[in-house]
């Protein structure tokens, strides 16, 4: 099956090494060294203490799906997702690699990274136990 | 500030379909049939409301100069997706009873059925998170579903229960001639329609049609004078909601914050409510918009509006018994017109007779604007008919 063609990310100096950390196969997370919470999307001011001393952290790349669901009507479907990281907030993101009726809120899940047109790789993930 | 605002002109617009007229056309006609019913000129109007749907960069002036406002002392351009012209008929009820104007029309009016839909959204450059979603296909079908999966899977929401919303609009809609789907459907139509975003199916989700509309705002000396029925704004709140660093769950709105605010502003209780309107993009956005007002416990949603509840005449809550965007109208992709102007129809008491509440004294009017529990604004006004 042929892939849906993955948009690149619009790249700006606040979240740059967000996607090149993901081109290099990396899950990042900003976090506040201020009130200690992690958050997401990344930003350089910390959205719950305001904080500027904010930080990349490297995430463990383990969650389960918040919520999901699948683009039926697209030319190639796809699944899309919010995924609870286990670092605690949740991000947008698709769910691949896998039979999109097994999907389910809870499932556990983990990051794989997928090429982008003519940008970087993105974050994506696909159920726990599916092959690499 | 003391005292109320009063809705005198409602208007929407008849068309579904205008591949002959402009945008700009569709606000200006929105106008003069809402100030026409008020009893009042365009040169009577001093203070212009209109979201982005507005057309240009600055739509909120090229608006006014296509209309020929020269009276002009108040402007808003508040944009909370497709809630924003309540949210708006708010700050003109702020904005009069301040004494910064004295007559307010909003209008709202788009093509998204006929016009280029490429077109129909802003540029997002540099929208923060912009680069966090648009690699992903996020529309907003996405968006919507997840929040119904998400309700399906915490409170056992079921499918029949989302199909009975459908059901309910197309009983209404059935006596509405300008309605888009005027055939009544059963809850197994529903619920076998195509499936468009697991688990939205194709009569989950509102239509896509051309049009708009307009609301003219007073204060209650112009409203005395006018020939009309006086229908207050007896309260009237705002509130938005985002994903809070990620933290923020998909099955509550701002609705839970404006509908509190609103309702304690009024002095009234959900017992005292005779009609509501209730934006409904798709069958589940009414189950949990519900929910979040409180007509019904957290959770509870879907067997509120299961077995005809939303029925006019069957019921115990009417809601949008002019079809709603499920059935009527949901132009250029904001149903908060459509939604206003029904209210003021009951209200007044000038609703089809096939679908008036009888004695509707008190209703209330809900926007959900953007994407429903992840990024928007919601708006709850209560509406109160006082001669």
């Amino acid at each position: 099956m042929s892939e849906r063609k993955v948009p690149a990310p619009e790249l700006n100096p606040e979240i740059e090494a967000y996607f090149a950390a993901a081109d290099e196969g990396r899950l990042l997370i900003k976090a506040c060294t201020n009130c200690g919470e992690a958050f997401h999307y990344p930003r350089a001011l910390c959205p719950f203490c305001r904080s500027e001393r904010t930080e990349w952290r490297e995430a463990s790349g383990k969650g389960e799906i918040y919520s999901f669901t699948v683009l039926r009507r697209a030319p190639i479907p796809y699944a899309v997702a919010s995924v609870q990281l286990a670092e605690g907030p949740r991000m947008i993101t698709n769910i691949v690699d896998c039979d999109f009726d097994s999907l389910r809120c809870g499932l556990p899940v983990r990051v794989v990274f997928k090429p982008s047109e003519s940008g970087p790789a993105v974050p994506m993930f696909t159920p726990e136990g599916e092959p690499a | 500030m003391s005292g109320y605002a009063y809705i005198v002109g409602a208007f929407e617009h008849p068309t579904r379909r205008a591949e002959d007229k402009s945008v700009a056309q569709i606000h200006g006609e929105s106008a003069k049939g809402a100030l026409a019913d008020a009893g009042l000129s365009f040169d009577d109007v001093d203070a212009y409301f209109v979201a982005r749907d507005g057309p240009g960069v600055l739509g909120g002036i090229g608006m006014a100069e296509y209309m020929g406002l020269t009276h002009l002392r108040h402007l808003d351009n508040t944009e909370t997706g497709g809630s924003a012209p309540l949210v708006m008929a708010g700050h003109a009820a702020r904005a009069i009873l301040s004494g910064r104007c004295r007559v307010a029309l909003v209008t709202m009016g788009g093509k998204s059925l006929t016009g280029d839909p490429k077109r129909m959204m802003p540029d997002q450059y540099g929208a923060p998170e912009l680069p966090f979603e648009a690699p992903y296909g996020i529309n907003t079908h996405a968006i919507y579903a997840m929040a119904a999966q998400r309700h399906i899977h915490e409170f056992g929401t079921t499918r029949e229960q989302m199909s009975w919303v459908k059901v309910a609009a197309s009983h209404h809609a059935q006596h509405n001639p300008n309605a888009v789907l005027p055939k009544v459907v059963t809850v197994e139509e529903v619920s076998e329609s195509p499936m468009i975003a697991d688990p939205l199916r194709r009569l989950d989700c509102c239509l896509n049609t051309d049009g708009g509309g307009a609301i003219v705002v007073v204060g209650e000396e112009i409203a005395r004078s006018l020939n009309r029925p006086m229908i207050r704004i007896r309260g009237a709140a705002e509130a938005l909601k985002h994903q809070d660093g990620g933290r923020s769950g998909f099955t509550w709105t701002a609705g839970r914050d404006s509908a509190a605010r609103a309702f304690a502003e009024a002095g009234v209780t959900h017992a005292d409510i005779k009609y509501a309107s209730v934006y409904d993009s798709f069958t589940m956005t009414v189950i949990i918009t519900l929910e979040d007002l409180g007509f019904c416990e957290k959770g509870k949603g879907g067997a509120f509006v299961s077995d005809g509840n939303l029925i006019s005449g069957v019921g115990k809550l009417p809601v949008n018994t002019d079809g709603g965007g499920l059935c009527n109208n949901h132009p250029g992709g904001r149903g908060g017109i459509p939604k206003l102007v029904e209210a003021v129809r009951q209200v007044r008491g000038e609703a089809h007779p096939k679908v008036q509440v009888p004695n509707c004294d008190l209703v209330v009017a809900h926007g959900t604007g953007g994407f429903i529990t992840s990024r928007g604004g919601s708006c709850t006004m209560i509406l109160e008919r006082t001669r």
